[in-house]
């Protein structure tokens, strides 16, 4: 931003940009820490190391040179859900350039969430869709291991599509839900929503006070 | 930021009692005690906190100072001068709002074949429904029906809830689930593929369907890549300004603003579906707020103007658990699955003082009643707070739950030295959800032909006060209906010759200066002003 500020020390880099008189129009959502839409890099005087971390998450330090990415982009990529396969070939089908994955570990190096996402990458590359599924689920789509990436391999997006398939292909279909779709499909619970629709609200204080709740 | 000092020698307390605990519930409150903490510590109830709508639809009901500001507020564009005949975008139906009920309304709108275009504030899914941890509910397992269910959200809504609504609520809740299992959304599961569920507050049934602490955001990301797969126009960085309607008064289009050329485009579309979300951004009360940043009750402003009934506005939520410490996250959410797991909320002496799953209202209230007795907690920025006895998890389900359960908000209060596996989190509601909303029928139509309403911006299901896990439901069961109802009510509308009028903005305009309300506010806001004030 080319201009010195001075910022109380407790402030985030997300506060520090607003203290400071910016309001942010990109880069900025869920102001938590849960949508990754806040990617920021910055450098410390004197240190070449470029470092990377969520505006709305990292703390100002002295001397501290940033600035806000736009969200890393990717190659748009569309399937129909419906018609792959849960097999070990269907993710690199559709992220071929998985397999170019050098092993240098940035991605790891950068993720705000401290997630091994070398490693689901290369649970991806396997066809081991679960433990991708599983290693990548607290993802936050922040792109940042995607910035870092000379494979230019979209992690986030090769996690989404592992876990995508294990819920719908790989984990078991809860029967239970399946069973109360029919019921409710024939029209089980009709009458007793009949009755609560027209019940008195004296009717319904007292049934609802005398509800049992289970343990 | 760790503890301090003097808040570690408080954790003492709390460490002292925690054994005596154990086992020992607290007595949950009668409905006679449950009344008396509202009446005389709900923020809802402070009467100098709301005023008399001047004009519009809801003319002489009470709204919160703040929501009065952004509906008595002027246009934004400059309606005399617009050209509303040079079209941009032409559409059968144009969703507004990239959160969860935006994301399933457009869905729905393109399988029933209409021609969707989806526009949005922020990128596209940075939004609430993102942020929501705690679960989703709906009544699918064998000792639960979804009249037990509608019982629990007519009881939690003190009986003012729109009946048609709750139904639709509680009818469609099993669907939901299915749908989304089949869209590969990785639900907590057993082995077998039965749901795990946990109770919330005020649920009589263990209902609440979860993916880690990560539900809102493990629903977004599916229900946005799917939308990204299909031939579904999306805009992002694009807010709608102000509604277009036709010569007949009915919804015809929209105005969008692009926030980085600062141009405005027009939108022709047969039918338009509201999902902008709530309005914690406004800062009702001066609360601090959980809610995303682009949450400034935009849908609100939009669809008043227009002529749209809203309902409900004189009740906001304010969820019991917000974060009071460390600073870097005031306001944020600690979520009620920390409850339902066991944790309790304790005053400084280190003692309980309500049942920790009380309705949210109950038990915000509660705590500020605590806090208002002078038993709460001052922090190092001023403000006060409760104990959240965390550590309590651990020692009722075992070692290493809380960081399989709750993943997240270990994570996020690591992030700034507090590690709650072992520590007390301090706690003071927070500014959560919008109760009220656009009123809405089970279709999800609003009192304007042709404009639709879903999700958090909508009102009446939840009447005058939300269950968790309600709302990640509604948004997607009414998310749905919006969109497959919007989109076959555009294939009986010939929009060809129609045309693109702000007449109600003129109506509006007029309506504000008789009432003598001078041009000194703009809305929508779109985007709160934080350069000015440092607590958000
Ligand atoms: C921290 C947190 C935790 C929660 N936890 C739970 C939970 O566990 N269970 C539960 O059921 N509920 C929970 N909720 C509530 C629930 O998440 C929300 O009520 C719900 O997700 C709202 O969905 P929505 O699609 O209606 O709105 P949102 O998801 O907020 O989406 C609104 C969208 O509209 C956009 N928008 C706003 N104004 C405009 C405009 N002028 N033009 C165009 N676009 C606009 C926004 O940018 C956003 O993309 C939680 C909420 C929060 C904040
Ligand atoms: S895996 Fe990549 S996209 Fe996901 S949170 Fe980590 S750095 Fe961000
Ligand atoms: S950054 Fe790319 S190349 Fe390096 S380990 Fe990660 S995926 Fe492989
Ligand atoms: S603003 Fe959402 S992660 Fe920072």
């Amino acid at each position: 931003m080319g201009k010195k500020y001075s910022v109380p020390s407790s402030l985030t880099i997300m506060k520090a940009f607003e203290y400071a008189g910016y309001t942010l129009l990109r880069g900025c959502g869920c102001r938590a820490g849960f949508c990754g839409a806040c990617s920021t890099v910055y450098r410390l005087g004197g240190n070449h190391e470029l470092k990377v971390g969520l505006a709305c998450q990292t703390k100002v330090e002295d001397d501290m040179y940033l600035t806000q990415i736009p969200f890393y982009p990717y190659h748009k990529v569309q399937y129909d859900i419906e018609k792959l396969q849960s097999d070990g070939d269907q993710v690199v089908e559709i992220f071929p350039e998985i397999t170019k994955c050098l092993g240098c570990n940035s991605c790891s190096n950068v993720c705000p969430q401290d997630l091994k996402v070398m490693k689901y990458i290369s649970h991806a590359i396997r066809g081991e869709i679960s433990k991708a599924a599983d290693e990548s689920f607290d993802c936050l789509m922040c792109g940042l291991c995607t910035s870092k990436c000379p494979a230019n391999i979209v992690h986030y997006k090769v996690g989404l599509l592992c876990r995508r398939l294990h819920g719908k292909y790989i984990a078991p279909k809860a029967k239970h839900v399946e069973e109360r779709i029919n019921e409710i499909g024939n029209g089980e619970f009709e009458k007793e929503l009949d009755e609560l629709m027209n019940a008195s609200k004296e009717e319904l204080a007292d049934r609802y006070n005398n509800r049992e709740i289970e343990k | 930021m760790s503890y301090t000092s003097q808040l570690r020698e408080l954790i003492k307390k709390v460490e002292q009692t925690r054994e005596k605990r154990l086992g020992n519930e607290f007595p949950r409150m009668t409905p006679e005690e449950k009344e008396d903490v509202l009446s005389n510590y709900h923020p809802d109830h402070i009467e100098e906190q709301f005023r008399d709508a001047k004009i519009g639809p809801n003319k002489g009901d009470k709204f919160p100072h703040e929501l009065c500001d952004v509906i008595e507020a002027h246009p934004s564009i400059d309606w005399e001068q617009f050209d509303t005949s040079k079209i941009d975008y032409d559409v059968d139906v144009l969703v507004v709002g990239g959160g969860g009920a935006g994301a399933s309304a457009s869905l729905l709108a393109h399988e029933a074949g209409a021609d969707v275009l989806l526009t949005t504030k922020l990128r596209f899914g940075d939004a609430n429904t993102v942020m929501a941890q705690g679960g989703i509910q709906a009544a699918d397992k064998s000792n639960d029906s979804p009249a037990t269910h509608y019982l629990d959200v007519i009881g939690g809504g003190h009986y003012s809830n729109v009946p048609e609504l709750v139904r639709a609520l509680v009818s469609d809740g099993p669907y939901v689930i299915d749908w989304l299992e089949d869209l590969g959304v990785m639900f907590d599961k057993e082995e077998d593929g039965t749901m795990q569920t946990r109770h919330g507050g005020g649920t009589s049934r263990k209902r609440m369907h979860s993916a880690r602490d990560y539900t809102g955001a493990e629903i977004m990301r599916t229900l946005r890549d799917e939308v990204l797969c299909r031939d579904i126009n999306v805009i992002e960085f694009s807010p709608v300004v102000e509604l277009l309607l036709d010569k007949e008064g009915k919804a015809a289009g929209a105005v969008l603003y692009n926030f980085e050329t600062q141009e405005y485009q027009v939108v022709k579309a047969k039918t338009v579906i509201i999902t902008t979300g709530g309005l914690g951004r406004l800062h009702t009360q001066n609360f601090p707020t959980s809610n995303h940043y682009g949450a400034t009750a935009d849908g609100l402003v939009l669809a008043y103007r227009a002529g749209a009934d809203l309902a409900f506005m004189n009740t906001v939520q304010y969820h019991p658990t917000g974060a009071s410490y460390p600073e870097q996250i005031e306001g944020f959410l600690i979520t009620e699955k920390v409850r339902g797991l066991g944790a309790t909320p304790l005053n400084i002496d280190g003692e309980q003082f309500v049942y920790h799953l009380e309705t949210r209202d109950v038990e915000a209230s509660a705590i500020i009643r605590e806090c208002a007795k002078g038993k709460g907690i001052k922090t190092p920025s001023g403000m006060q707070g409760v104990w959240l006895d965390s550590p309590m998890i651990e020692k009722i389900h075992g070692e290493g739950t809380i960081e399989k359960e709750l993943p997240a908000m270990v994570r996020q209060f690591a992030r700034f030295g507090v590690d709650i596996t072992k520590d007390p989190i301090l706690v003071y509601p927070t500014l959560h959800y919008q109760n009220g909303g656009i009123l809405i029928n089970d279709r999800c139509e609003s009192s304007v032909d042709n404009l639709y309403v879903a999700g958090e911006a909508s009102g009446g299901v939840h009447g005058r006060n939300r269950l968790m896990g309600n709302s990640l439901l509604d948004i997607l069961v009414l998310g749905k209906r919006a969109g497959k109802n919007a989109a076959e009510k555009a294939k009986e509308i010939d929009n060809e010759k129609s045309e693109l009028t702000l007449e109600h903005v003129k109506n509006f305009v007029n309506e504000l200066e008789e009432q003598g309300i001078e041009k000194t506010k703009t809305s929508p806001i779109l985007i709160p002003d934080y350069t000015k004030r440092e607590e958000n």
